[in-house]
This record gives C-alpha cells, structure tokens and sequence, in this order.
C-alpha cells in the first residue's frame, strides 16, 4: 500500500438550496465508501479561499493566494491505494466532477528507498 | 442526514427573512448572497467532520455572523434596515441586536413578515405565489419554473420584477399594523390558496414535486395560525380546505401511479389524521361570523370525506355550496365543478345541460377537464362516440402524463362502450 494526497480545485457550487445539500450528501456518500474500504488515513479539512502568501527571503507577506476561482485547493484528503492507478481510479468517484472541478492526485514520498 | 429532508431549502427562507429584517428590504439581494454563502460553508464543513448535531442552529448562527461581519464592513458605505436605525451603527448595540433578532420568536415574525410583503399589492398573484415559493420556501427559479410547468426565462423574469418590486418598497410589511395586516391577509390567503392548488390540481407532472407545493402552503397557513392577527376564521378554513384535499392524496394515485378520479379513489387510503386534524380547524372556523369562498370549499371538501363510498356523496348539499360559492366567487371552474354536482345530483342530461350553459365556457376551452366531463356525462347518457370525441380533445390538452393515461384509458372505455353498443344492435 501507498499513501497519497487528494487535493481538491473548484467544483461550481449548486445554484439552489436543494442542490448545495444534494452535492453535500453526495460527497458525504462518497467520503463513507472510500473509508469503509479502509482507503482514508486522514480526512483531512476544507480550507477558507482567502489567506496570506508569505513569499522571498524578506518574507513578504500577501493577501492571497488570489488564484481563480477554479484554481484554489479547496481541501485535501490523505489516503492509501494499491498503486497511483488505483487512487486515480477511487477519486473518480468524487462529486467535485459534476461542478467542474478537478482533483489532483499526488503520491507522498515514503522514508524507505 | 436524510436525503429526502429538505433542511436547506427549508432554512432558506427563515435565513433570508431574517438577514432582510436586519438588513432592510432594499438589501433582499445581499441578504440572498450570505444564505448561499452560509449555504456553501456547510457544504465544505460538513462533508469533512460530519453533519453537526443541530444543523439548523448552525446554519442560523453561520448566517449570524455573517450578518455581523458584512453590517461591521458596510457600515460607512450602506443603510441598513431604517426601522433598526442606531441599533445596527454601534459596535454597543449591534451584537445584542442581532442577537435578538436571531431569536425563535423573532424568526416566525420575520417570515410572517416577508410571506406579507411578497404579496404585494402591485404585483399580479401569480408573481406573489411565484416570489413566496422562491424566496420562503427555497425554491430556485428554475425549480419554481418546473413545479409550474413555464418556461425558465420567463419565470425568471417574473421572479426578477418581483424582487424589484420588493426591493423598492421602503420597509417590509409592518406586521405590527393591525389595519393594513387585516387589509393585506386576503392577498395573503390568495397567494396560499393558489400555491396549495399548483400542487393539487398543478400541471407537474412530477408528483413529489406537487406533494411539496401542498405541503409548504400547509407549512404557511400553520404559521398564519400561530400568530393572533393572522388566526382567522379565514385562516382556519383555508387550512381545513388545505388538510381536506391533502388526506385524499394518497389515494389520488393507485398502485401503478395512474390517477384516480374522486369517484373511484380507494377511500379506505384517505388520512384518516388529517380529515381529524380538519374537523377541528373547521370548528374553529366557524367561530366568528365571518363566511368566506374558502369555508365553502372546505365544506364542499368535507362533505366529500363523510361519505364512504362514491354513491353515497349528499350531492344535494354540494350543489348547494357550489350555488353559495358561484355568488361569492363566481369562475368558470367553479361554474365547471357546480355542473358536474348538478349532473350527479339529477342525471347526466342535467348535467351537459348545465355544463353547456357555463357563461365563460370559452375560457375552460384550454382546460382538459372540461372535456372530460363533458365525455363523461355523454358516456353515462349512453352516447360512448360522442363521449369519444370529448376525451379525445380532453386528451389533446392533457398537460403530464398521469393525466394523459387517464384520459387515454377513458377512451378505450369509449370505445369499447361503442362497439357492444353496435353488437347489441
């Protein structure tokens, strides 16, 4: 087993009250079936859009990250899978697709060589 | 949380009556944007630790302070309710305002409040009932345009005026007013009454589509109810109407979804609780010495339920109400619905005749039920091709297709009432 990184980038949000819950209980589903097959290490959080970018050897700080909207990491997850092809395959399954958003799959480097 | 439980699209409206309140009403749209963005918090909180244990407070105090941050932001560059004045303009009074205002009691004012203002005298009742759905009961202009079978753009427009409208008239409807609450509370009772029928008798095809307009009017009348301005004779027979019509919905459909007529419903699947709960709203209907077109429609509705099977129905008594009513509110449905008893009452002669002399018949031209009752009554004066004819248009005007099926299915019947009636000849 491998541990990998879900990270999350936009995803159009429901235009109605009855949609967001739709899209909620959906990503709900989904997040109880990756852990009950014993994928998910850490759930991880969402994140607020706005922040600071602290940036250079003055360490200047910035409002930020500023990026488009469908550019902003939204959340992360951290889970195990067989291979990247396979974690690619379990984040197929994620709603973030009906809004157009897009998950990045990244595999942690491991301390063993 | 369970799917089918609507917690968004119920919070919706108590979210924005209440950040309209705080805000004033020519700030509905700001008010609508922090909803949906307290809307959005959820969505990215919950889907990672879990629906919170009262998601509807949570929702509440999100919006609360989001409510502060934007009146702490916009200060300067904003007015805010006029009624609230100073209370909002310093950081003293602002949090014990708001927090008043976030209370339970504050909330049912406040939606009593918007449900008051949505029913604008300057605007056409459709756009009231349009507004109410869309803003009290959560409904987005798509999903009001589909549960009233129009087209999205001009639902869109409707709602757009309507908003417009609200937004410029200069406060919400003072519901402390006990001369323009009376004034306003037929409008009120209107927009409800149209709203419960959109689901009943409404051209969605989509019956849990329709089941939720009946239950959001009923939702709102009880919210009447509860307020002592509002609780009315009128009120009370409104609901009892409303509680009638909604303990037959489950017969109106039979197991394998085609509808069923009043006349063949399995009676023994009307809800035996609501036809109680009814009962008791019509007695305190009756209480003052108010008579109003929705006492006679409960009545009319009521006497329905006291009969066990379809020929047993005192079509004598329903004739009368129909009479009642044709004086108080006279319309070519009521006139159409008035026939229909009379034909019951005295024979399907009777009935074409008095279906044919509808005054304004002209206007039911494009309503299929018209013609269905015509084609009945024929059918029963043993005349299946002329019955044929009338199913045949009634069909042509079918508007989803339950009604469709139904009418389909009348004219086989048609047909094959004609063809014995030639093998007997």
């Amino acid at each position: 087993m491998s541990e990998f990184l879900y990270l999350y980038r936009g995803g159009v949000r429901g235009t109605s009250p009855e949609q967001i819950q739709n899209t909620m209980q959906k990503w709900m589903a989904w997040f109880k079936q990756l852990s009950e097959k014993g994928h998910i290490t850490n759930m991880g959080h969402p994140l607020e859009n706005a922040g600071k970018v602290v940036k250079g050897s003055k360490k200047t700080v910035t409002d930020g990250p500023f990026a488009e909207a469908k550019d902003i990491v939204g959340g992360y997850t951290l889970l195990e899978a067989r291979d990247l092809d396979q974690a690619v395959e379990l984040s197929k399954g994620c709603p973030i697709f009906e809004g157009e958003g897009t998950v990045e799959v990244r595999p942690i480097m491991q301390m063993n060589m | 949380m369970d799917p089918s439980d609507h917690l968004f699209r119920r919070e919706a409206g108590r979210m924005v009556a209440t950040l309209t309140r705080i805000f004033g009403v020519h700030n509905l749209a700001l008010a609508e944007d922090v909803v949906q963005d307290a809307f959005c918090r959820a969505l990215e909180v919950w889907k990672f630790r879990g629906v919170p244990e009262n998601p509807s407070a949570w929702l509440m105090a999100t919006a609360k302070n989001r409510a502060l941050d934007v009146l702490r932001r916009e200060r300067t560059a904003r007015t805010f309710a006029p009624e609230l004045g100073r209370l909002l303009e310093s950081e003293w009074t602002v949090v014990p305002a708001v927090q008043e205002l976030f209370g339970a009691n504050a909330i049912k004012d406040d939606l009593l409040r918007m449900m008051f203002s949505c029913c604008h005298p300057r605007l056409a009742e459709e756009a009231q009932v349009a507004l109410v759905l869309h803003i009290l009961c959560g409904l987005s202009v798509s999903e009001v345009a589909s549960a009233f079978v129009s087209g999205g753009a001009a639902m869109e427009k409707r709602i757009t005026r309507g908003k417009k409208v609200l937004a410029g008239s200069k406060r919400l409807f003072d519901i402390a007013d006990a001369e323009d609450f009376a004034a306003r509370l037929p409008a009120v009772h209107r927009a409800l009454y149209l709203l419960f029928n959109e689901g009943y008798h409404g051209a969605s095809s989509e019956s849990a589509v329709r089941a939720e307009l009946c239950r959001e009017a009923m939702r709102l009348a009880a919210l009447l109810r509860e307020h002592p301005l509002a609780a009315t004779p009128a009120t009370f027979a409104l609901s009892a109407l409303m509680c009638l019509h909604a303990a037959r919905l489950p017969a109106r459909l039979d197991a394998s979804g085609d509808l069923r007529s009043l006349f063949d419903q399995d009676r023994s699947r009307w809800d035996a609780h609501l036809v109680a709960a009814a009962e008791k709203l019509l007695d305190a209907a009756a209480s003052g010495d108010e008579l109003t077109d929705y006492h006679l429609e409960a009545a009319i509705a009521w006497v329905h339920t006291t009969a066990h099977r379809a020929e047993d129905t005192d079509w004598g008594t329903i004739v009368s109400l129909y009479d009642k009513l044709m004086v108080m509110r006279p319309s070519p449905v009521v006139a159409l619905n008035r026939a229909i008893a009379v034909g019951q009452r005295d024979g399907p002669q009777r009935g074409l005749a008095e279906l044919r002399a509808i005054a304004g018949s002209d206007r039911l031209a494009g309503y299929p039920f018209y013609h269905a009752a015509l084609g009945e009554f024929e059918f029963r004066s043993g005349q299946p091709e002329n019955a044929r004819e009338y199913f045949v248009t009634a069909l042509a005007l079918a508007r989803n297709p339950m009604e469709r099926r139904f009418l389909e299915q009348r004219v086989s019947s048609c047909e094959r009432g004609a063809s014995s009636q030639r093998v007997a000849q």
